[in-house]
């Protein structure tokens, strides 16, 4: 079943006077335990398309179909429901909040979703425990490193047990060591089964993922599965 | 509901821990809010002081009592045409004692003002009521020890007097005036009686406790020359229903003693309490008004601070209200939330007025009647919760409106 599908969808800013076609005509379709790398130069339009896949943004035309719901005419309260249950963010400079230990950082998704005090605090925990923090659950970002931040943000993304995981550049703010070890874990995430989006302009970061899909121009470039690295996992998607 | 409830908690939650994270800033930020609220709460505790003196000083005074007066009190204007009219004599009086028949009992003052003495102590600018015997009828004074001159004393001019009770603690700290010879001006006087304490401080050398009674006649003997001054005609009405009826008959009465023809105007004036009060309420009506005004502006200027600071404080959590957005903060909750934040530091703000002017209207309270009214209270914490959602409002509607792809970008 497609997770995400998107026709045609096309995005225009106003700039002044100035009309930019951030996205021209972009087709595509996701589906369940797909790992999928988003490449591109910048002025591409990854950014946008992340967006939209986010559900951050809203495109100018064409349809975007979120497991099966149309998001295209969805209102601001129902696409920060969507934001809340089904996808999970992970961002280049982590976004966590200063003052908030990594515990309270990781359950914010769940206040939003009106879930109470006791379960919050139960399954952000738990979060903190798949990616490794188990001894860190009460730091405060300031007090971790860039590698165990992300790992916080990673938990946060993953504790509403979203349908995609969203990662834009996420370890654009890390040393190459420490990359590849965030890298690790989202290559183990995808093993536990579930659907990554990476945004990346790295080459060997794009690598980890099964499928790439290159822009250019707001367009298409190219979609190809990466057959070298096959787990056991996408050989199955695969039907291989 | 149950959702609305729990976003009003978790939003708390948030709000609380913005402010703690900003300790310095929001005690700050507070101390507008602080100050607002004391100086209004202590504003109205303060007018509401003097309230409740005034009432209290001008019941002691008699509410169902008429002064038949030269001058009238109110509406100055005619000041020269009033100056030159008859004055009072104390043969109006005697033939107004004969021709009225509503009033209870009726009396003529003569005002005077002396300095006191007894031994080394000694109370100056007294202001010494001369008048007869009925006059205790048309007063409620209550007597501490003895008694008012008698008649006999009254017509014979004594040199008698009846203290009130700020005069004689003044002159007799120790207590015993009574039967004791005292001085006024260069003459002897004999204390026979000394009053409870009757008015109010509002009413100044008019409060009964700041005056000392002695016959009109012994008034004529020493102080003043009978042919110059003129007396006022106190007189009270059997109730005060019958104020009204009393009033018309006197004017008719007054009339009469003084040969007035229908065509022209009355040459005395009666006035009444009813007087004293309208003005005194116009002038306090402007003086709470002028009082709550500038005190609001305090408050005001409170408030703007707030709404500045929480604008700043959007400004700065730009990136974060782009990541609540971005996981699924819904706009009303933003806008909760900042809210919620504006009115917790008014809340906190207003609960430390309240306590703050509380305080300070104890301390005032030595000097000056106050009190804090219960009204006063529900009032602060009205007013601070209100201050705060609508100093909140604008800086979180701003927040809520963030495109969350734009704020999550903004440095």
């Amino acid at each position: 079943m497609n997770i995400i599908k998107i026709e045609h969808i096309a995005k225009i800013y106003h700039l002044g006077t100035q009309e930019v076609h951030a996205l021209a005509d972009v087709s595509l379709n996701i589906d369940k335990n797909e790992y999928v790398a988003i490449m591109g130069p910048s002025g591409s339009g990854k950014s946008t398309l992340m967006n939209m896949l986010g559900c951050l943004d809203t495109p100018t035309s064409g349809i975007y179909e979120f497991t099966g719901k149309n998001v295209s005419e969805m209102s601001d309260n129902e696409l920060a429901k969507i934001r809340n249950q089904e996808i999970g963010f992970v961002f280049q400079t982590f976004n966590l909040l200063a003052r908030s230990d990594a515990l309270h950082n990781v359950e914010l998704p769940l206040i939003y979703a009106g879930i109470s005090a006791q379960e919050r605090k139960e399954r952000a925990e738990k979060a903190l425990v798949d990616v490794g923090l188990a001894d860190r659950i009460h730091h405060k970002p300031n007090e971790l490193s860039g590698g165990q931040r992300q790992r916080v943000a990673i938990a946060r993304a993953l504790v509403s047990n979203p349908s995609i995981v969203l990662a834009d550049e996420p370890t654009g703010n890390l040393d190459s060591k420490t990359g590849e070890e965030i890298m690790t874990l989202f290559n183990e995430l995808h093993e536990k089964g579930n659907t990554i989006i990476l945004v990346t302009h790295e080459g060997y970061i794009a690598e980890h993922a099964v499928r790439i899909i290159r822009l250019r121009d707001g367009l298409i470039d190219s979609d190809e599965i990466v057959e070298k690295r096959f787990s056991s996992n996408t050989k199955k998607v695969l039907g291989n | 509901m149950r959702d609305f409830l729990f976003e009003m908690k978790e939003g708390l939650f948030i709000a609380l821990r913005a402010l703690k994270s900003n300790k310095i800033r929001s005690l700050l930020t507070m101390l507008g809010i602080v100050i607002g609220i004391t100086s209004v709460v202590l504003m109205t505790t303060a007018i509401k002081g003097i309230d409740v003196a005034f009432q209290k000083g001008i019941s002691a005074l008699g509410s169902d009592v008429l002064y038949i007066d030269k001058f009238a009190w109110f509406g100055n204007r005619d000041f020269w045409k009033m100056r030159n009219r008859r004055n009072l004599t104390m043969d109006d009086y005697d033939r107004f004692k004969d021709l009225a028949k509503l009033p209870k009992a009726s009396a003529p003052v003569l005002r005077a003002r002396k300095t006191i003495k007894y031994g080394d102590n000694n109370v100056e600018g007294v202001i010494l009521v001369g008048s007869t015997s009925d006059y205790v009828a048309t007063t409620n004074f209550t007597f501490n020890t003895g008694r008012f001159f008698s008649q006999t004393e009254s017509k014979s001019a004594r040199d008698v007097v009846v203290l009130g009770s700020a005069v004689a603690k003044n002159l007799f700290p120790r207590g015993n005036a009574l039967d004791k010879k005292i001085k006024i001006g260069n003459k002897n006087f004999k204390v026979i009686g000394i009053l409870d304490e009757q008015g109010s401080f509002i009413l100044g050398s008019f409060n009964p406790d700041n005056q000392a009674f002695i016959p009109i006649g012994t008034i004529f003997k020493y102080f003043l020359n009978r042919s110059r001054g003129s007396i006022t005609i106190n007189v009270r009405a059997q109730n005060p229903a019958m104020l009204a009826d009393t009033k018309e008959e006197a004017i008719g009465v007054m009339r009469k003693i003084r040969g007035l023809k229908y065509s022209q105007e009355d040459d005395f004036a009666v006035n009444q309490q009813e007087g004293l009060m309208k003005n005194y309420n116009n002038v306090v009506g402007v003086i709470q008004i002028a009082g709550l005004f500038i005190t609001g502006l305090a408050l005001f200027v409170g408030a703007i601070g707030i709404m500045n600071i929480m604008f700043v404080s959007v400004k700065e959590r730009t990136k974060e209200i782009g990541l609540r957005k971005a996981i699924g903060a819904k706009k009303r909750t933003i806008l909760g939330q900042f809210i919620l934040e504006s009115t917790a530091i008014c809340l906190f703000g207003g609960l430390i007025g309240l306590l703050l002017a509380i305080m300070l209207s104890m301390v005032i309270n030595q000097f000056l009647p106050t009190s804090v009214q219960y009204s006063a209270v529900v009032i602060a914490i009205v007013i601070s919760l209100i201050t705060g959602v609508l100093a909140g409002f604008a800086p979180a509607y701003t927040a809520a409106k963030m495109d969350p792809v734009t704020a999550l970008r903004y440095e």
